[in-house]
């Protein structure tokens, strides 16, 4: 009896709502910090303490009284567990927040500096052969990026595949432990590293204390993006069902008709996403090429003779020995910088929409 | 008729394709293996001379390698720990908040978002950084300066520049936020659900659910993505030698204008005009690098490889 009678006798407070905060509390909250600290320097503005309106000031100084504030708030409320958890979530989110900050700025400061020099006709019909100040072109980066890229991508994707198929399909034991841990490892040599080992390999080949080449810059990228496409791939692999393979031995397919006939075709969209992801990462490398392929300012369509120029390396050296137009040399380099990003931006977007689109569906 | 009575072989049949395509791919990953050895053994060979090398050779008033060398591994060092130091917290905020915090629907999306900051280039990094940060952040180095001047690693006289080692760590620092993320954010999906249910079915809040059963889980996997991290942030090369106004000085101190440089940039500034003894002494300071790397990366591996064994996961 008593239990239905304080269950009748209490639809004054809702027992689950009580002591809590209302839904929309944060977001009020949010807004009322920074309009406060907006009024705080629209004062300061007024009374002449700053130029201007500092909204910069007003979001960074807005957020850090939000925080106390629902702190506060939380703890009087809802007691000290919860005044943690929201001021946790508080700190999360500005984190993620923070992050975010450097990429829309970078974005928006190569857009802003690099469109000028981006937009002229001349920046991908034209080397910078006997430039001096304004004009010129980056074809020769262009050019020398997608050739070295292009060999580096044609040395690196047979190897990584196979030793990918080596560790899915076929690797047990002691030599399957050392290539998966030895690529994990690889993944972490500094790209400098590759260029030294690429210059020290060839310039003992060669005999030649001074060695600058294409081919060289190609190596040195293979070092870089095996380990890339090997994980990528192997991921991939691991991927298709067991039953395929299995459904392919009961009819008598060979193994590596199963591998090359029904295996990589069920994961060739994951892999072809992967080699498109490890060819973004190599395609912005700059010290590797700087040392080993050196700088020039003319077209060189010969991997093997003479230094060659790439889009990373040109954005550095027109940052690096600017004329006496400085202007000129700093639009050029931001140009180049935005090329990268798109060449990047695309590669990375293709590769998703790819996985999207033809990813196997697995019925789960 | 006779084969018929024969006893099927219980071996398969080794097919000349099959031989050739295994062995095939075993060359493959043995390869990499040969590949990494040879980066180890062709440095090496290439930077005896170094060791060896006349007092003359080495620039500044070193008289021998280690002497040349010492400065810049501090650089190193120290430039990755502090950009080590703001990611790390930076980082794992991200991963909760995208493996925990956001929308579930949001939450991909907002993966890609940080992915997307892997994918910009370290010398579009370097340009940002020179063009945008560090004018940006110069007043507040002087300002740093003239209010914490007592504390020593603010000890003035301040940088007219801002091309300091503090920029180049804030810049280190979000070049390494993307790894640090990503890895943690996979460690953090791992965690057994029933763990986080249980710890909500007993009232929990998130954040001590985080704390009781995400975070202990996650902690080994935490250590080797900051060890990741600082590998990557000890091999960055381009944004250090861009932004940095380097000197060969061992000081602490983060926003004058003497600041200890870094291998690799150190490498990437003086190869082009090198010759001689002096490319093996860069060759040299590159074996230092790749052996510094090599160690922390091979930590940050084992401890993952130890951890895969028993979580929840598999």
């Amino acid at each position: 009896m008593t239990l239905t009678k304080s269950a009748t006798a209490a639809p004054l407070t809702n027992s689950l709502t009580a002591g809590k905060l209302p839904r929309r509390t944060s977001l009020v909250v949010l807004l009322s910090s920074w309009l406060v600290t907006g009024a705080f320097f629209f004062v300061l503005m007024l009374s002449g303490a700053t130029e201007g309106f500092n909204g910069v000031a007003t979001l960074f100084f807005g957020t850090i009284v939000y925080c106390v504030a629902i702190y506060l708030l939380s703890y009087f409320v809802e007691g000290v567990r919860k005044a943690k958890d929201r001021l946790v979530t508080a700190l999360v989110t500005v984190a993620f927040v923070v992050a975010l900050l450097p990429l829309f700025s970078l974005v928006i400061t190569t857009l802003v500096n690099g469109l000028p020099a981006f937009l002229t006709p001349s920046f991908f019909t034209q080397s910078q052969r006997n430039v001096v100040g304004e004009g010129g072109g980056a074809l020769h980066a262009v050019i020398g990026t997608l050739m070295i890229t292009g060999i580096a991508t044609l040395i690196s994707v047979p190897i990584g595949l196979l030793s990918a198929i080596y560790l899915t399909e076929y690797g047990r034991g002691r030599l399957a432990r050392a290539i998966t841990f030895f690529v994990d490892v690889m993944t972490g040599i500094p790209s400098i590293v590759a260029g030294l080992f690429a210059f020290a390999l060839f310039s003992l080949l060669f005999n030649d204390p001074g060695i600058r080449f294409g081919f060289g810059g190609a190596v040195a990228l293979t070092v870089l993006m095996i380990p890339v496409v090997v994980r990528s791939s192997e991921e991939m692999l691991k991927l298709v069902p067991n039953e395929l393979r299995e459904a392919a031995y009961a009819l008598g397919v060979p193994k590596w008709l199963t591998i090359l006939k029904v295996v990589l075709p069920t994961s060739l969209a994951g892999i072809v996403t992967g080699i498109m992801i490890s060819i973004s990462r190599v395609i912005g490398e700059t010290a590797p090429l700087l040392i080993i392929s050196g700088f020039t300012a003319s077209m060189n369509y010969d991997l093997f003779n003479e230094r060659m120029m790439t889009l990373p390396v040109f954005v550095y050296t027109q940052y690096a020995n600017q004329g006496a137009d400085t202007q000129a040399y700093l639009d050029r380099a931001w140009a180049g910088a935005l090329t990268l990003i798109l060449i990047v931006m695309l590669l990375n977007l293709g590769a998703r929409i790819i996985a999207r689109i033809f990813s196997p569906k697995l019925g789960r | 008729m006779t084969t018929a009575l024969e006893r099927p072989s219980l071996k398969a049949k080794e097919r000349p394709g099959d031989r050739i395509f295994s062995t095939s791919t075993i060359v493959a990953g043995g390869l990499i293996l040969a590949i990494l050895a040879a980066v180890a053994v062709f440095l090496l060979v290439q930077s005896l001379p170094a060791f060896i090398a006349d007092p003359e050779e080495f620039k500044g008033d070193a008289t021998n390698f280690w002497q040349y060398v010492w400065p810049l591994a501090f650089g190193t060092l120290w430039s990755a720990f502090l950009a080590l130091i703001m990611a790390v917290p930076v980082a794992i905020g991200i991963a909760l908040f995208i493996s925990h915090y956001a929308p579930r629907k949001l939450a991909q999306g907002l993966g890609y978002l940080i992915d997307l900051l892997a994918a910009v280039p370290s010398v579009v990094f370097g340009l940002w950084g020179i063009g945008v940060l560090a004018p940006l952040v110069q007043p507040f180095y002087t300002n740093l300066v003239e209010w914490f001047g007592w504390f020593p690693l603010f000890a003035g006289p301040v940088s007219g520049t801002g091309r300091t080692t503090l920029t180049v760590a804030i810049v280190l620092a979000v070049m390494i936020l993307p790894i640090i993320t990503a890895l943690s954010r996979e460690i953090f999906l791992q965690t057994p659900v029933l763990y986080e249910e249980a710890s909500l079915a007993l009232g929990a809040t998130r954040w001590e659910m985080i704390t009781m059963a995400v975070l202990p889980f996650g902690r080994a996997g935490i250590i080797s993505a900051s060890m990741l991290g600082l590998g990557r942030a000890l091999g960055e090369t381009m944004a250090v030698a861009m932004v940095l106004s380097p000197s060969r000085d061992v000081i602490f101190q983060l926003l004058t204008s003497q600041n200890p440089t870094t291998i690799a940039a150190n490498i990437a500034l003086n190869f082009p005009e090198a010759n001689g003894v002096g490319v093996n002494i860069l060759l040299a300071t590159g074996l230092i690098l790749f052996v510094i790397t090599l160690v922390v990366n091979m930590i940050a591996r084992v401890i993952i490889n130890r951890r895969k064994a028993f979580s929840g996961a598999n």
